[in-house]
Order: structure tokens, then sequence, then C-alpha cells
């Protein structure tokens, strides 16, 4: 037994929490968050972003930054967004959405910056 | 009109149901079968056989035929065409009012076009290609309790395909033991697990302990990871009353997910289920244990593609849709075809991958596909490219056969998935760059390191018995 390695995961320790599509791999640097922004606007998603306290993101609903960027397909301005609400919050979790309206989905979820968990 | 006068006797079935100037109405239901006539049977004679037998006709003329309108009900044989590699074997088209169908019911559909023709003297073999379900009939269907974009959003899951696995050993596993496989597998990652479909409720296991311990280790598990999480409690049961008791107590319980087998149960049965999911709002996961035994043989029986249609009009979320690349059968381009039929809104006629009409299901849900059978983690980039983020990857010895246990082979796969997916996005070649992209995810994830080593020699590499029709096989 000795070379089995456990599994390092409990009820108390907050970093086992996950987050969705890419939290099982290691925080993205801004060259992979760039490249996930040009997937989607290459798939013709509108990017929102969103926002939450860790201790809630279960939840539905994070909070909205500002509104979903309709039509928006420069790649900085997108990052800008980014940026502006990790700035704005940064002990929130922060995703990236990409809307897709024409399956009333979301293509794409990915949590950008991981705030400290309690 | 002219009046038609009674005449006792045996007609040639041409005379009456071969009808090659037909032009199929909208609301029509057609079908196409690849017939295998008997010695000296003429193919027109034997197309318009079938669709006498599967609609109106019966072998003589009776007297109370002409107490209605039967060229109004009739079905006929509009078209026929050689079946490419086949020169015994024919394709015939036939035509059905919607009339002759009972409005919702597979059933009864299933009950005309598959029933006694299946045994007719005059074919030697008789499978049923596929089928066109007009609008006007899919819009009196139920279809699928949720749908792909509902079960999204409850399970709060995008971006990706859906992670699962089947619990093992299949049999003979106490239910507390067998929670404890299912709590390790979903705090490693796991999306889902599943009952599998032999596990009912067998004195080893009772279907109420074993729903109740799956359910505390989906609480665990969600609290842990902070994930939504399900487990497919299997309801099938060998009456509807059972059935349904099993499936008000998984309610009770907040389960997210059930499962039905829609073959060995019956389509009444899936269709009463499916319903009664989307009443309550569970989501809905379909096994089809039987389905090789109806859609194997490429000259006789049900073509999966059939099969996968009705599904979707009779209810369910999920459905086993062979994996091409693991241990069980599935030919690609054909297995592209049907998961396209289970999943999207309108279906171009495509021969290639086996669609022999356009199909169109207005706004009914689609189905997510399910790939599952002897894949593991070396078949990520393919199953990622081949099946897209609309589907449910399931890895039972995958998961379960890792050397540090469940909740590593849960780790290894979901590492995997998203290095897959992170590679897709960016524009890389899945398969291509396949061991690149999984060898560099490895080096953050000691349990995908552990799992490309163990299963990199095993292969399935079998050739496909029911490929599709294609010159020179």
């Amino acid at each position: 037994m000795s070379d089995v390695q456990d599994y390092q995961s409990s009820l108390s320790d907050t970093g086992s929490r996950k987050l969705g599509t890419f939290s099982y791999l290691p925080a993205m640097d801004a060259a992979g968050i760039r490249k996930q922004i040009e997937y989607i606007v290459s798939k013709g998603w509108n990017p929102a972003v969103e926002h939450t306290e860790p201790e809630n993101s279960f939840l539905h609903y994070w909070y909205m930054w500002k509104l979903p960027m309709f039509g928006e397909t420069d790649v900085d301005r997108i990052l800008g967004e980014c940026e502006a609400c990790h700035k704005a919050h940064p002990k929130h979790h922060v995703r990236l959405i990409g809307y897709d309206n024409f399956k009333q989905s979301q293509g794409a979820s990915m949590v950008i910056y991981r705030g400290p968990m309690k | 009109m002219a009046v038609k006068t009674y005449k006792a006797g045996v007609k040639e079935y041409r005379e009456t149901y071969w009808e090659p100037h037909y032009t199929p109405k909208e609301s029509d239901i057609l079908a196409c079968f690849k017939v295998v006539p008997q010695a000296g049977v003429p193919r027109e004679e034997a197309a318009a056989a079938v669709a006498a037998e599967s609609s109106t006709g019966t072998w003589t003329t009776v007297w109370t035929d002409l107490l209605t309108d039967l060229d109004y009900y009739k079905g006929r044989a509009y078209a026929i065409e050689d079946v490419p590699g086949d020169d015994e074997a024919f394709y015939a088209f036939i035509a059905y009012p919607l009339d002759l169908f009972e409005e919702g019911s597979v059933v009864n559909v299933l009950t005309s076009i598959v029933g006694n023709v299946f045994g007719f003297k005059a074919v030697r073999s008789l499978r049923l290609e596929d089928v066109r379900f007009p609008l006007a009939f899919v819009t009196t269907c139920g279809g699928p309790p949720h749908g792909i974009q509902v079960e999204r959003d409850k399970m709060d899951k995008y971006g990706r395909p859906l992670l699962g696995c089947t619990i093992k050993p299949k049999l003979g596993l106490s239910a507390k033991n067998y929670g404890r496989a299912v709590y390790e597998c979903l705090r490693g990652g796991l999306d889902f697990t599943k009952d599998d479909e032999n596990v009912n409720s067998q004195p080893f296991m009772r279907w109420r302990d074993r729903f109740s311990f799956c359910m505390e280790a989906i609480h665990k598990a969600e609290a842990e990871t902070g994930e939504r999480k399900g487990h497919y409690l299997n309801v099938t049961a060998p009456t509807v009353e059972e059935m349904f008791k099993r499936a008000e107590f998984a309610k009770s319980l907040g389960a997210p997910i059930i499962m039905h087998d829609y073959l060995t149960a019956g389509f009444t049965a899936n269709t009463s289920l499916a319903n009664w999911c989307r009443d309550n709002g569970l989501l809905l996961h379909i096994h089809r244990a039987m389905h090789a035994v109806l859609d194997r043989n490429p000259r006789h029986g049900i073509h999966f593609r059939v099969l996968a249609k009705v599904l979707r009009l009779s209810g369910g979320d999920h459905l086993h849709s062979g994996t091409v690349v693991g241990k069980l059968e599935g030919d690609r381009g054909a297995t592209l075809g049907w998961i396209d039929l289970m999943r999207d809104r309108y279906i171009k006629e495509d021969r290639a991958r086996g669609i022999f009409f356009d199909q169109d299901w207005g706004s009914m849900p689609g189905v997510m596909p399910v790939a599952s059978g002897g894949i593991h983690v070396w078949h990520m980039p393919a199953l990622v490219s081949i099946f897209g983020d609309d589907s449910v990857l399931q890895f039972g010895g995958g998961t379960l056969g890792h050397p540090w246990g469940n909740a590593a082979g849960a780790a290894a796969n979901r590492v995997a998935l998203e290095a897959c997916v992170e590679a897709r996005n960016q524009g890389r070649q899945l398969e291509k760059e396949a061991r690149d992209i999984l060898t560099t995810a490895a080096k953050h994830s000691p349990e995908l390191k552990i799992a490309l080593e163990t299963w990199k020699e095993i292969k399935f590499e079998f050739d496909t018995v029911d490929k599709l029709d294609v010159a020179h096989r």
C-alpha cells in the first residue's frame, strides 16, 4: 500500500472546493485566459463577467459585473473588464462566461480569478 | 369517383401498394426498410408487401375493405434503391399517412411498422433503417423531460462534456459499500455516477437502501467539492406501480436524476416515466439494454438510429449512444449521425452517416448522448473530438480501476477532460496531439500520470459488425 497515494480532499479544507470547468487544472495565466476569450469570440458568443464571495460559489446566481458584453469582439476590452472586476473585488471568484443565445445556454463558463477561501 | 366492387381472392400486393409516382406528404411518416426478398419475389412485390402488411393490408381481399377509403389509409411503397455492397438486399421506401397512428404514441407506430411484417414469409429478412417522423407527429409527443440546456442549468455545468462512471462490480455490493464507491467517484471530480442496468432491487441490495446511501454520498460530495452531483438511481422495476414508487422515493430524497431501461421495460412505461420526470423536475437517464439484439444484424431488425429517435419522442434526457473507440460496437460515421439525431433541431439527409431522411424536431428538447463502455483516459481526446460538449463520458473501469482508487481515478479523468477542452478551445488538434496534451496535463496531476501508465496498452480494435452500407465492404 505504500505506493498508493491518499486523495486529499475534505469538508474542513476549503481548498477542496472546486469551481466547474478548468478548476481541476492549474490557474490560467494571462496568455491562457486570452486564448479562452479568443475562443468565445470565435464562436460568436456574448462574453460576460460575474463574481461572488467564495463561500457563496455553489449558488446559481453570482453578481453580474455590469452587463454581458453583447457583440463585443475586442479581446483586450473583454480582458480589461475581467481585470476591472477582479480589481474591484479582489477577494471574490471571478468567472468569464460566453453566452450562446442560439442554444439559450452558456457555451463557456470558467473561473479565471480564484478568491482566497476562508 | 369510380365505384369499387367486391371480388374475393388474392391480389398481388403491388397492384395496390406500389406507387412509384407518389410524392410523400409533409405529414406522412416515412420509413426506409432494407429488404431481402425470398427467391423469385420481385422487388416491387416485396416492397409493396411490406407496405401492405405494415399498414392496411392483409393476405386476401375482404369485403369490409369497401366500407372505407383504403386509398386514404394505406401505406405505399414509393421508391426502391440498391443497397451498396449487397446484391441481394434493396432499400424500400414506404410512406404512411399520419392518420394510421395514435397521437403521441411511439408504441402504436412501432406496433404497426415493425409488427407482424417482420415475420412475413415473402421476405427473408427485414431491417428498419430509418424513419422520418413528421413535425405533426413530433409535436404530439412529450419528448425529453428537460433536455440538454435545462440539464446544464440545473446541474450548473457548462463548456465541457459531463463525466460519469458506472459503479462496479455491477452485482453483489451491499448498499452501504455501493454508496462508498459513489462517494469516492463524486468527491474525485465526476459529475455523475450510475447504477448498472442490472441493478434493480436484488436480495443483496434493495433499492430503498441503495437510494438512501447514494443520496448521502451525493450530499457529502457536493459539500466537499462545492459542485453539483448526481447518481442515476435506477427505477426500472417489474411493474410500473413499483417503478413509480421508487421514483417517488428518489424525489422525496431530493435526487436530481433517475434512470430507466427503455427497451426491456417498454415504451409505455418509459413514456409515462418521462412525463412523471417532467412534472416532478427529475432528470431521466436512459439505458438501452437489449438494443444490440434489435440493431446489430445489418440485415434484420431495427437500426439504432430509429431506436434513438423513438427514445427522443418517448422521453429521456440521456441516452447511451456507443463510444466509437471503446469495447462496444459503433461505426464512427453512423454514430455521428445518430448523436446529431439525438441532439439537434433539424438534421439533413446524409447517406454518408446513414441518415435517409431530413428530420425536423421543432422545439422538442435534445437528448444528451452518453458514451460508456471500455473507455479510459487515453480515449479522452478522441471522445471530446467526436462527441463535443453536449455529451456524458462515462468511465467505469477507467475510474474504479485506478491503482489509487475511485477518487484518484475520477480526478485523473477530470483533469484529462479539462486539459482536452482547454486545448480544443485553443485550436489544437486533439486526436493528433493527444499524447502531448495528456502528458503535459499529467505534470500537475499525479493521479493522471498513474492512470496514463496503467492503461497505455489497452486497445479495442475488433472490426465493427454493423457497418454503414458501402460498396466493397
